[in-house]
């Protein structure tokens, strides 16, 4: 056993898998902190009333031409990239974000690794947002009515309910459907192997083909179960403290 | 001077008209219970004044100050109302207290917020703010609930919830005290509590409106009663009177219901 551990094949395999693993978290982070403010943002944009035509609408129009004029531009535009987001593969995204800007000549991603995983970041995070969102929008909403207006007759503004009243009980109850999306990302992260970012199970596999002189072996790659089984086993601990934490009201 | 009067309020939801024509006026110091079955627009009546829903038809002047003309688009800007409706205090039949927050937060909160818009809030915020929460636990002994200014609303039994909120509403000093069916999400050992606290600041003279099913309390409470059936006012005049006497025989048949139910 030790002998395995010690040899040069084990080692150099180890610490490619390592380094994989880096990218794996590098992008587990960025989605994150990209991805949670920005689902925010689309959430209140999706239950933003803006509407321009409304001061037209006068109830008696008939229900087409009520439609039209109470339409919420920026609800729209933020439901309508939910919709697509949501409604295609996450790998589809992924490939046409990082290889159409270049056939189509409109930008080109910087060389090597560095492009891949920012084409990547910026797909996961825009994903992840969109579902976010719709979390968000489901916490913001299940909290009571009651408890804006009870902010509005104490004389408080639109942005300090928010931020002093709803915000906290929004957060307490999107923990739990929050860490399924979060687990999922643990995984997903590999999704980013198709345009060959170089992560824990794209390394795992290359030994089996050839990577640094060493090919066929297998155990590499059931060796990447063990990263993913410790870095969920760790998020998940994470998330159950942050929920006890809530715990102080109801 | 009348503190508050009401004049010609009408307000529609869609094509169901709730309110229609409601006048009134309430003396300073004076407690004013408004009583009518479900449905009959006493709630709709209290949110007007609160601005939480905004009238058809109709204006609200709060000491000579007419603050909502429903002709006069320039009464119902955001910015005036959020200040206009302190005039008024509002207690929910449903406490709403903030859940995340100690029975002392709840009553202070808002003030603090509030202060932060004096001017010399940032020379003086410690002060300010340790002034805000020593009236805040005066308020808090007030309602009898001093050892209890660190439990969370989850903590506090319903009886006890209503009176902080109660203490909530008292803490920005409100003109008007307006209270909506303040017992009925109660059980009924625990309505006497909360009606208790209503009772003793009716005697401090505080200037109510309350929206109550509970018809001894409103006549031995309220200086004047209102009854409103189907968005109108049917009958006004001394609790008393009203309550032992009325006039109309729409409110006769209403308390006759009641006193069969009770």
């Amino acid at each position: 056993m030790l002998e395995f551990f010690a040899s040069p094949t084990t080692q150099t395999v180890l610490g490619a898998l390592n380094e994989g693993f880096l990218r794996t978290l590098e992008l587990f982070c960025i989605t994150l902190i990209g991805a949670l403010p920005l689902g925010l943002l689309i959430a209140l944009g999706s239950m933003n009333q803006f509407g321009p035509l409304k001061f037209l609408r006068r109830g008696d129009q008939g229900p087409i031409l009520d439609k039209i004029l109470g339409i919420r531009p920026i609800s729209f535009v933020c439901r309508l990239l939910v919709w697509v987001v949501r409604g295609t593969p996450l790998v589809l995204q992924i490939i046409i974000l990082f290889y159409v800007p270049g056939m189509q000549r409109l930008f080109n991603w910087p060389s090597g690794e560095r492009g891949r995983m920012l084409a990547v970041c910026i797909a996961f995070v825009l994903n992840y947002a969109c579902y976010f969102s719709e979390i968000y929008r489901g916490g913001i909403q299940g909290v009571s009515v009651g408890q804006q207006e009870a902010g509005l007759v104490l004389g408080m503004t639109k942005s300090q309910i928010f931020f002093k009243v709803t915000l906290l009980q929004m957060i307490k109850r999107i923990v739990p459907p929050i860490s399924n999306e979060v687990i999922t990302l643990v995984k997903d992260t590999s999704l980013a192997r198709v345009i060959a970012l170089q992560e824990v199970i794209w390394m795992g596999e290359s030994f089996m083909k050839g990577n640094r002189g060493i090919s066929g072996l297998v155990w590499p790659l059931f060796f990447t179960a063990v990263y993913y089984l410790v870095f969920s086993g760790v998020v998940t601990i994470l998330l159950a403290r942050l929920e006890k934490k809530l715990e102080y009201f109801r | 001077m009348a503190i508050l009067e009401v004049h010609n309020i009408e307000k529609h939801f869609g094509p169901t008209r709730v309110l229609e024509d409601i006048s009134f006026d309430l003396e300073q110091g004076q407690a004013l219970a408004i009583i009518g079955s479900s449905g009959s627009g006493k709630t709709t009546l209290l949110r007007c004044l609160n601005f939480l829903e905004t009238p058809d038809k109709g204006t609200i002047s709060v000491l000579g100050n007419v603050i909502f003309d429903a002709a006069d688009p320039a009464t119902q800007r955001e910015s005036e109302v959020r200040k206009k409706r302190l005039h008024f205090g509002l207690v929910f039949q449903s406490f709403n207290l903030f859940p995340q927050y100690t029975a002392l937060e709840n009553v202070t909160l808002a003030v603090k917020l509030l202060a932060k818009e004096r001017p010399d809030f940032k020379a003086n915020k410690k002060q300010i703010y340790e002034q805000i929460e020593a009236h805040g636990m005066e308020l808090l002994s007030d309602i009898g609930l001093a050892n209890r200014a660190s439990h969370y609303p989850h903590q506090l039994s319903g009886g006890q919830q209503q009176r902080v909120a109660i203490a909530r509403a008292l803490a920005l000093k409100p003109d008007i005290l307006c209270f909506d069916e303040p017992t009925s999400a109660l059980d009924p050992e625990l309505t006497g509590e909360v009606l208790r606290v209503i009772r003793g600041l009716a005697e401090q003279k505080t200037t109510m409106i309350i929206v109550t099913h509970e018809m001894a309390f409103a006549r031995d409470v309220a200086d004047q009663v209102i009854f409103m059936d189907s968005g109108v006012i049917v009958e006004q005049g001394p609790a008393r009177r009203v309550i032992e006497h009325p006039a109309q025989e729409r409110t006769r048949q209403f308390l006759s219901r009641y006193a069969e139910n009770a």
